[in-house]
């Protein structure tokens, strides 16, 4: 029998879980096996709440579920039609407000945005193409800052900083000129490790590690034959 | 039961699309029961000689050419698939959206450092030439898709999937493994 003492009811697409009290939407969901899709949400780091991937509906209402938490008797749609189309059309707006030519792009196959699309099965997106022109830096010697592919989702400001807090990354400009930028004098002295995690913490392939590229085959990389979320669907 | 018949064209694309397609293997018995190819580079048929069931397009339009053809595909056929990642996206080829075609003809055949022995410094002019657009547009942009297969290429089970159903006229399966935009 679960213990579901300091737990409280919710209902997620019909079905009672028990949850956490004061963790989020997004977590009890997960502690339970369901899978809600996140982008600018990241372990470890507060929620934003920027990209809306999340989003659920309580009580008829569109919510994002990485920043609300549950509370006793809660009602949640999820996986609903009108909610997964809701988040397939915010990855095909990523799509369209970016430049993602995934075949020449070094994330491909271990990339959260191109998973969703997969997930969704976004064929084509719906939106007209915008085409924006953005610079690609390289100028760093361990990284390159590749503005094409950034959904601005944050992740890299939140968690890559150095030992005395400092944030390697920040926004620049604003409205649509806004970019998220490698500081280049803290950047100039990057430790690897670092350099690496940053690679692996952005959920595109805005932020490349230099040096080594496309090492795993097609058919091997994460993505390629389980869908984004199938690991914590498939727990037992 | 009389056979579907196909056309196929190669606009801004490599042809990598038609290779996979080539890569169902043995399928391509199997398919050849059930289809007639018209218009294609597959059997250099220049003209569509009857009306068409499937069009399918690899390739996005960088030039007044590629446009005359992708219209004269929706004029000629009742479906029409677009196959690939340049036909959907704009692929390799709309990599130059975003920067001013001059620049890219400078680059191409004045300044680039491959570029040898043009003395005169001639950008291709003659009239004869398709006229190279302002950027690369996806086929959707030009007319209405019917249908839209990702990958670059395709994998060939998703074309062969995609192919029979539309041929069968059986609704279109395609399995995770299959769907894939590289
Ligand atoms: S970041 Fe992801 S979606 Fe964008 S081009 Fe790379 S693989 Fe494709
Ligand atoms: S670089 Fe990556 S992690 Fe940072 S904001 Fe852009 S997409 Fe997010
Ligand atoms: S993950 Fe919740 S808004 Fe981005």
């Amino acid at each position: 029998m679960e213990n579901t003492e300091n737990k409280i009811k919710i209902t997620l697409d019909g079905k009672t879980i028990y949850a956490r009290k004061g963790s989020t939407i997004v977590e009890a969901a997960r502690e339970n096996g369901i899978y809600i899709p996140t982008l600018c949400h990241f372990e470890g780091a507060d929620p934003k709440a920027c990209c809306r991937i999340c989003t659920v509906k309580i009580n008829n209402r569109f919510m994002t579920s990485c920043t609300t938490p549950v509370s006793e008797g809660m009602e949640i749609e999820n996986n609903t039609e009108e909610i997964n189309d809701l988040r397939k059309s915010i990855v095909e707006l990523l799509f369209v407000s970016g430049n993602h030519f995934c075949p020449t792009c070094e994330k491909s196959g271990n990339c959260e945005l191109q998973a969703l699309a997969y997930r969704f099965k976004m064929l084509v997106p719906r939106f007209p193409f915008s085409f924006p022109r953005k610079e690609v830096d390289a100028s760093n010697p361990k990284i390159v800052k590749e503005q094409n592919r950034c959904i601005l989702c944050k992740r890299c400001i939140k968690t890559i900083r150095d030992e005395e807090g400092r944030h390697y990354f920040a926004y620049k400009n604003r409205g649509q000129h806004l970019e998220v930028v490698l500081d280049p004098v803290l950047g100039a002295d990057m430790p690897d490790e670092l350099a690496k995690k940053a690679m692996e913490n952005c959920p595109t392939g805005s932020i490349l590690y230099k040096g080594k590229g496309f090492e795993q085959p097609i058919g091997t990389r994460k993505y390629d034959n389980q869908p984004i979320g199938s690991e914590i669907e498939n727990q037992s | 039961m009389n056979k579907k018949v196909i056309a196929t064209t190669s606009l801004a694309g490599c042809f990598g699309c038609h290779m996979s397609l080539l890569d169902i293997d043995e399928r391509i018995l199997d398919l050849i029961e059930l289809v007639e190819f018209n218009k294609s580079p597959i059997d250099d048929i220049k003209k569509f000689t009857k009306p068409v069931d499937i069009g399918i397009i690899e390739g996005g339009c960088c030039n007044s050419e590629n446009v005359e053809i992708l219209k004269y595909f929706r004029e000629n056929c009742k479906i029409l698939v677009s196959l690939g990642e340049c036909a959907i996206m704009g692929g390799l080829p709309a990599m130059r959206n975003g920067i001013s075609v001059e620049e890219c003809l400078n680059e191409a055949y004045l300044n680039g450092p491959t570029v040898q022995e043009n003395h005169e410094k001639i950008i291709p002019n003659d009239e004869e030439l398709p006229i190279i657009l302002d950027r690369v547009y996806t086929c959707h942009e030009v007319v209405k898709i019917d249908y839209f297969l990702p990958g670059c290429p395709p994998r060939a089970d998703l074309i062969w999937n995609a192919l029979y159903a539309l041929v069968t006229e059986n609704p279109m399966e395609l399995p995770y493994e299959v769907v894939k935009f590289d």
